[in-house]
């Protein structure tokens, strides 16, 4: 479905990702791991064509898009959403429009239509009735919310999460995590979701992989992970463990 | 010392011819995207935001250029004997260079800015990106939309320039310069002819569309962070501006040879 093959990408002559190699199956959860500049955005953004790798092959729905031009990668972006790290909502627009964006661009709705699924999408992620609010009106757990259904509003088969929850507090954070694992129940959705949140992970992950300094250094199911022998793995998991004490209980 | 020096001459020389490619490049790919139909709501939208935007500024840089034009002309032309002639050389000037050059500068300044600055924080602040992950192109939804508007509001802007111009030389003629209001209205009439008026708008356009283009190339390739912002926003002006200086050298030699 998504599968990176010794994908490597750098700037400015700087090495980011070095022979990165990963395969997210149909209807998966993946999540990525891994400390602040490690690459983790920068594998979102090579998947969604917002970067060109230096090297390597990227297959999204069995083809190749490392070397796809803006208008191929469109009709793929289609079938794509993304959660911004910092949200990126259109902030000349309001909620509702930026929820219908994508419905406004790509389909024939009419504006009923278009009406119905923002109220649907904004009921989901817990923010009904706030169609006609700025996104500088809103505090940031709201924005990425809104992010989120602005992403899921032309039901996409995958969707791509970055760090959904951080900057969200704990209760936040895991109605974010249930609403990433009820859109992957109810859409049936392929998705990658980066996060620094290890309660987040275990709780939305099939599998997890972790990247460092731009390597896969692990890469398994929730208990593989936490069962894992490799010192990088357990000094990330647990250093994040320490300071959320259900997930070290869940552990 | 004197090798560095040239160094960076050269280098910026380079990043010149750079940018220029880069510019061109993106007037093509718009001027590509005109073949589709635009978005009219929008472009009338983008029009009036940009007309009520830059007017007031337009009409009074306008006011007092007519007016200090006519001060100038009048000045020397009675000294000649040739005070007939004063309406028809202001408004010539006017019609022919002033209006085009000065409402561009104006404009320059203001949508230019503008533009600039709202697409370099949609830049910085990853709303591009969205755009384009959201299947929609930067170009067509951005640049298309606001490269019509300028280059179709910028000649309505230039009528209104020199509409005010004119009224202004003709109120310092009649009532500092001592000359007739027939004769002022008069010489218009006699020396003036329709292309002194048409040419400039046709300069307009021309003006409009760099604006818009400089504009949002800046915006487009503005720096990280809040600051690289405000240097986009500079850089558009200076840029448009001289730009509009240069190319109404040759707009000039084109239309009035
Ligand atoms: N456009 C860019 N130009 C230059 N360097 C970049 C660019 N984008 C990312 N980088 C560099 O690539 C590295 C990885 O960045 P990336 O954003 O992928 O990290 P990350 O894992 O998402 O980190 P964080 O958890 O802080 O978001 C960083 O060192 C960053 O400085
Ligand atoms: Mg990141």
């Amino acid at each position: 479905m998504i599968k990176l093959v010794n994908v490597s990408m750098g700037f400015n002559g700087k090495s980011v990702l070095n022979n990165v190699s990963l395969e997210v199956s149909q209807g998966e959860t993946m999540v990525i791991i891994g400390p602040s500049g490690s690459g983790k955005s920068t594998i979102l953004r090579l998947l969604v064509g917002l970067l060109k790798p230096s090297a390597g092959e990227i297959w999204i729905s069995d083809q190749e898009v490392s070397h796809y031009s803006e208008d191929r990668f469109n009709n793929l972006r289609r079938n794509m959403g993304m959660v911004f790290q910092y949200s990126a909502l259109f902030d000349s627009m309001t909620v509702g429009e930026n929820v219908a964006f994508g419905l406004r661009q790509h389909t024939n709705m009419t504006e009923e239509e278009i009406a119905r699924v923002v109220r649907r999408k904004l009921r989901m992620v817990g923010l009904s009735g706030q169609e006609e609010k700025m996104p500088n009106q809103l505090s940031g757990g709201m924005k990425k919310r809104v992010s989120l259904a602005r992403a899921i509003a032309l039901n996409p088969g995958i969707v791509l999460y970055d760090e959904p929850t951080a900057g969200l507090d704990p209760m936040m954070s895991a109605t974010i995590s249930r609403l990433i694992a009820s859109t992957r129940r109810i859409l049936k959705v392929t998705s990658i979701v980066v996060t620094h949140d290890m309660e987040s992970a275990f709780w939305v992950a099939d599998r997890i992989a972790m990247i460092y300094n731009g390597e896969i250094v692990a890469c398994g199911t929730v208990s593989q992970i936490k069962e894992s022998d490799n010192p990088l793995v357990q000094r990330f998991i647990n250093g994040m463990a320490s300071l959320g004490n259900s997930a070290r209980r869940r552990a | 010392m004197v090798v560095r020096f040239l160094e960076k001459i050269g280098r910026s020389v380079i990043r010149g011819f750079e940018n220029g490619g880069w510019v061109i490049i993106l007037a093509l790919e718009a001027l590509g995207h005109l073949r589709r139909r635009p978005n009219w709501r929008q472009v009338l939208h983008q029009m009036v935001h940009l007309g009520v935007d830059s007017l007031p500024i337009v009409m009074l840089t306008m006011l007092f250029t007519g007016m200090v034009m006519t001060v100038q002309t009048a000045h020397e032309f009675i000294r000649y004997g040739a005070q007939a002639s004063v309406g028809g050389v202001v408004f010539i000037a006017m019609g022919r260079e002033l209006a085009p050059v000065l409402t561009a500068v104006v404009f320059a300044g203001r949508v230019g800015a503008a533009i600039t600055a709202e697409i370099g924080s949609m830049k910085v602040t990853e709303q591009i990106d969205a755009l384009r992950v959201m299947a929609t192109n930067p170009v067509a939804y951005l640049v298309v939309p606001r490269l019509i508007s300028c280059a179709l509001m910028l000649p309505v802007l230039c009528i209104f320039a020199n509409v005010i111009g004119t009224v202004g030389g003709y109120l310092v003629a009649t009532t500092f310069a001592g000359i007739s209001s027939f004769s002022y209205l008069h010489s218009i009439k006699m020396f003036a002819v329709i292309s002194d008026v048409t040419g400039g708008l046709v300069k307009t356009m021309v003006f409009g569309g760099i604006v818009a283009i400089i504009g949002c190339h800046k915006g487009l390739t503005a720096p990280e962070g809040a600051e690289g912002v405000g240097k986009a926003t500079t850089g558009s002006v200076v840029t448009s501006m001289i730009l509009i200086f240069i190319s109404n050298y040759f707009l000039s030699l084109l239309l009035y040879r």
